[in-house]
């Protein structure tokens, strides 16, 4: 085995055929693919491995940082030394605590405006920008009511859709993929189109088409989803985000823009899995309020309110 | 019987996909993902020759296509590492020699993995694979691994070399 012998590459060729069969098998079986039962065993098998790893991952983390402030010398300094890490170590943490109470806050606002049932997940995984497919696992499958095609959220907006359920363990194919395409609507009108992701590589940006040439599109449009048939893979009334640049098409069929998502791909941590979906299209409503009307400030101490003041 | 360098091998694969898609993937680094299980296939390679390093290359190529969050065709990365174990192992009378080698076949190996999946995916009609990605990818790809592999490799030719103490590479 240890020299490049006859029977090494009769092996190599061996394997190199056995991996050109694996994906020609997966490939022309596409969704229905014979080897899907292989990934399901993986994400069975696999996916309760790295719900340890990911729950190690920050622990670890802060432990190197914690043994790293230690120093030694006398005892009443490695004393003082000690508590100062730990207080700055609970400090860290509770940074961690509040910023993920603050996403549950988001995720919970938009879920009550949109009238979603939402299960909270963490990601755990992603995977590696070489593989060219922009996928993320999260820490709830269909034990926890989570099936293939569910819309996946975040307090910001539309993350992706659930693409396969293990049973603790879902992937998430986020809307930056370029496999994903996400129907969408204009704020306030009813142009609709449809945007596809140009991966993480390329930027995090959305391409926009509009179905109508002839609809008028500027630059801070927001989007919310469509909603699909049945609401699967897409809830309606989810934000999506907000036109960037109008590309002048002279002439086409449909009009494109590049939109700029709402949702920080490359930092997510908390999401919501719409397991039902609303029984009316929230149309709107989800979306926070414009940031560039005029601020009301909720304190106001008038002694004569004007009518009509409240607008 | 499972010879212990087989043992040894798996444990590593585990731990790097943990560690890969847990914690390296997730890192805010502009391009590429530092590919620890690659370093591993390399690493493997190196110490045991041509023979395991394509082996190990397979079975961790294997589980790359299989762990989620993996949403590509079974087999192409088990065809890319594959070919990287076997290419790795052909240079490790070379590493014996100078501490230079391992360094030299880490950023070749890095370069090759990108080159050869975008092929594939180019031959698929993978939507994925465009130019400009792979330019990204190519160059941070290599500057990652290689920085990773300074870590890395050490450890792994120490936990080979004890396993199997004279196959390594002094």
């Amino acid at each position: 085995m240890n020299r490049d012998t006859r029977r090494t590459r009769v092996l190599l060729a061996l394997l190199l055929v056995t991996s050109v069969s694996l994906i020609t098998l997966d490939y022309r079986g596409g969704d229905r693919s014979p080897l899907n039962g292989l990934r399901s065993v993986a994400s069975a098998v696999f996916g309760p491995v790295e719900q340890v790893a990911a729950a190690i991952a920050g622990p670890v983390a802060d432990a190197v940082n914690g043994v790293s402030t230690l120093g030694d010398g006398r005892d009443e300094l490695r004393r003082l030394r000690r508590e100062n890490a730990e207080l700055k170590r609970a400090l860290r943490a509770s940074g961690v605590d509040r910023n993920r109470v603050a996403e549950l806050d988001e995720l919970l606002r938009v879920a009550g405006a949109g009238r979603y049932e939402v299960v909270p997940a963490q990601v755990i995984a992603v995977g590696a920008a070489q593989s060219f497919s922009w996928t993320v696992t999260i820490d709830a499958g269909t034990r926890d009511g989570v099936r293939p095609d569910m819309t996946v959220l975040n307090g910001d907006g539309l993350v992706g859709r659930v693409k396969t359920a293990g049973p603790s363990t879902a992937t998430v194919l986020l809307a930056v993929d370029p496999q994903s395409s996400v129907g969408v609507r204009l704020e306030g009108s009813m142009e609709v189109g449809f945007t596809t992701g140009q991966g993480l590589a390329d930027g995090s940006d959305l391409d926009l088409q509009l179905l109508d040439g002839q609809s008028t599109v500027v630059r801070g449009d927001r989007l919310v989803t469509f909603g699909s048939q049945g609401s699967t893979p897409y809830v309606p009334g989810v934000p999506v985000g907000e036109v960037l640049s109008v590309r002048g098409t002279p002439g086409s069929q449909t009009r494109t823009a590049v939109v700029r998502p709402y949702v920080d791909f490359t930092a997510l941590d908390l999401v919501g899995i719409v397991v039902a979906p609303p029984r009316k299209d929230p149309r709107d409503a989800v979306l926070p309020p414009r940031p560039d009307t005029t601020p009301q400030p909720t304190v106001t101490v008038t002694v004569t309110p004007k009518p009509g003041g409240g607008a | 019987m499972v010879s212990p360098r087989v043992l040894l091998a798996a444990a590593f694969v585990v731990v790097a996909l943990a560690v890969q898609v847990t914690m390296l993937a997730r890192l805010p680094l502009p391009g590429a993902t530092p590919d620890l299980l690659l370093l591993v296939v390399v690493g493997l390679a190196l110490a045991n020759g041509p023979g395991f390093g394509l082996a190990v290359g397979f079975c961790a190529g294997l589980a790359l296509d299989l762990v989620p969050p993996a949403d590509h065709e079974i087999g192409r990365w088990a065809l890319v590492l594959t070919l990287v174990g076997y290419l790795a192992g052909l240079a490790r009378g070379e590493a014996r020699r100078s501490a230079f080698v391992p360094l030299v076949v880490v950023a070749a190996a890095a370069a090759a993995s990108v080159l050869l999946y975008a092929g594939l995916g180019a031959l698929m009609a993978d939507s994925h694979v465009t130019w400009s990605a792979v330019g990204r990818l190519l160059p941070t790809a290599v500057l990652y691994d290689v920085v990773l592999s300074a870590f890395a490799l050490p450890v792994i030719l120490a936990w080979a070399a004890r396993v199997e103490p004279e196959a390594v590479p002094r």
